[in-house]
């Protein structure tokens, strides 16, 4: 990797991820985050 | 810079878990706050969690995929990829060091006075074995007759979850302690062997188990947040390598994939200057401090490492 595509790098993939991020919003996502989070989560307290 | 970070440790721990109710409503925070995800490693199930962990969160997209998909709802999980990515994209794996609540209950273990090791190196692969398997491809492809996944990292490996959510949920609902079994009891040993193995050995779940870690890991060295090694400045004393954290030879590679950017080789351990910070045109550290100068480097508290902790370093009895 040569310095200036190492420069670019970065910004591609702070861009890439912020259209990931959007895109998962829009979709709902949050929504759903939001529904699984605030139910007690059985698995992860080791009886469901 | 130590006691900075520790400060924010200290307060992203609280704020991650900042819903102060629980001990009065018996059960966790339901707010909308639950949304959006921390950037640590921090059971959602937890009474006092204000936030989504990450992994859940992935695991839960990854388990309901596809039954989503049949029922014509397309949920892959872009918002928690693309937030993390973003964490990673601006600083890597900086998160671990400084926000992850988990990582400093690690890290004050590691206080503990006790007989220090370290593990193989090789070991520290096996937290993208986890990534791989127990968030992505076991909740995927495994699925009960209905068509969901579980949350097979959640389920029977995080020691996070039976720490912050599975012994106070079974202090707050004596309803629990009856459904407790061999599950449970698997899950408690996990969470004593990560306990008795941080008095030991620097942050032995970040290294070898976390997902999280392994997830922001990739990102190191196409971050934007960087560190650097100037070999002209370096004396070889292997100051940076005993006082790691997490156990990394910054020499070796300044981005490598365990590096925390705790900053504690820059701001403390390296008495010549040799690493830097850089970010975005703004560089930090990489100057041999006056007081410094001259020190015979110290071996932090706790620090005692095998010999042969200085690899690397030609003439000084290997690499890694």
């Amino acid at each position: 990797m040569n310095g200036n595509s190492s420069r670019k790098l970065p910004f591609f993939l702070i861009l890439l991820s912020l259209l990931l991020f959007l895109t998962g919003f829009n979709l709902g996502e949050a929504a759903f985050v939001w529904e699984r989070a605030v139910q007690i989560c059985l698995s992860c307290i080791g009886i469901g | 810079m130590e006691v900075l970070r520790r400060w924010v440790q200290a307060l992203a721990t609280v704020l991650s878990n900042g819903y102060v109710m629980f001990p009065f409503t018996k059960t966790i925070y339901q707010g909308r706050l639950k949304a959006f995800c921390v950037p640590g490693l921090n059971c959602y199930s937890c009474p006092a969690a204000a936030g989504a962990c990450p992994i859940g969160a992935l695991q839960n997209f990854f388990a309901f995929l596809q039954v989503g998909w049949r029922q014509g709802t397309f949920l892959p999980g872009f918002y928690v990829i693309g937030f993390l990515g973003l964490l990673g994209g601006f600083v890597g794996r900086m998160p671990c060091a400084w926000l992850c609540p988990f990582g400093l209950l690690q890290e004050l273990l590691y206080r503990i006075p006790a007989p220090k090791k370290e593990f193989p190196r090789f070991l520290s692969w096996g937290k993208y074995g986890f990534l791989l398997f127990f968030v992505i491809l076991f909740p995927l492809f495994l699925l009960d007759e209905f068509g969901y996944g579980i949350t097979w990292f959640c389920k029977f490996v995080c020691p996070a979850g039976t720490l912050e959510a599975g012994l106070p949920l079974m202090g707050l609902q004596p309803a629990f302690r009856e459904l407790a079994g061999a599950l449970f009891s698997l899950k408690v040993s996990i969470l004593v062997a990560v306990v008795a193995a941080a008095a030991i050995v620097r942050r032995p779940f970040c290294r070898v188990v976390c997902p999280l870690g392994a997830f922001y890991s990739l990102f190191n060295r196409g971050s934007l947040f960087r560190m650097a090694y100037h070999p002209d400045r370096c004396i070889h004393c292997g100051a940076c390598s005993r006082n790691c954290p997490m156990g990394v030879a910054p020499y070796l590679g300044p981005n490598g994939k365990d590096c925390i950017r705790c900053l504690k080789c820059v701001y403390q351990s390296c008495p010549a200057g040799a690493l830097s910070w850089e970010c975005a045109g703004l560089k930090g550290g990489g100057r041999p401090s006056e007081e410094k100068v001259g020190e015979v480097p110290q071996v932090a508290h706790g620090d005692q490492l095998q010999a042969g902790a200085v690899q690397g370093f030609p003439g000084k009895g290997g690499g890694q």
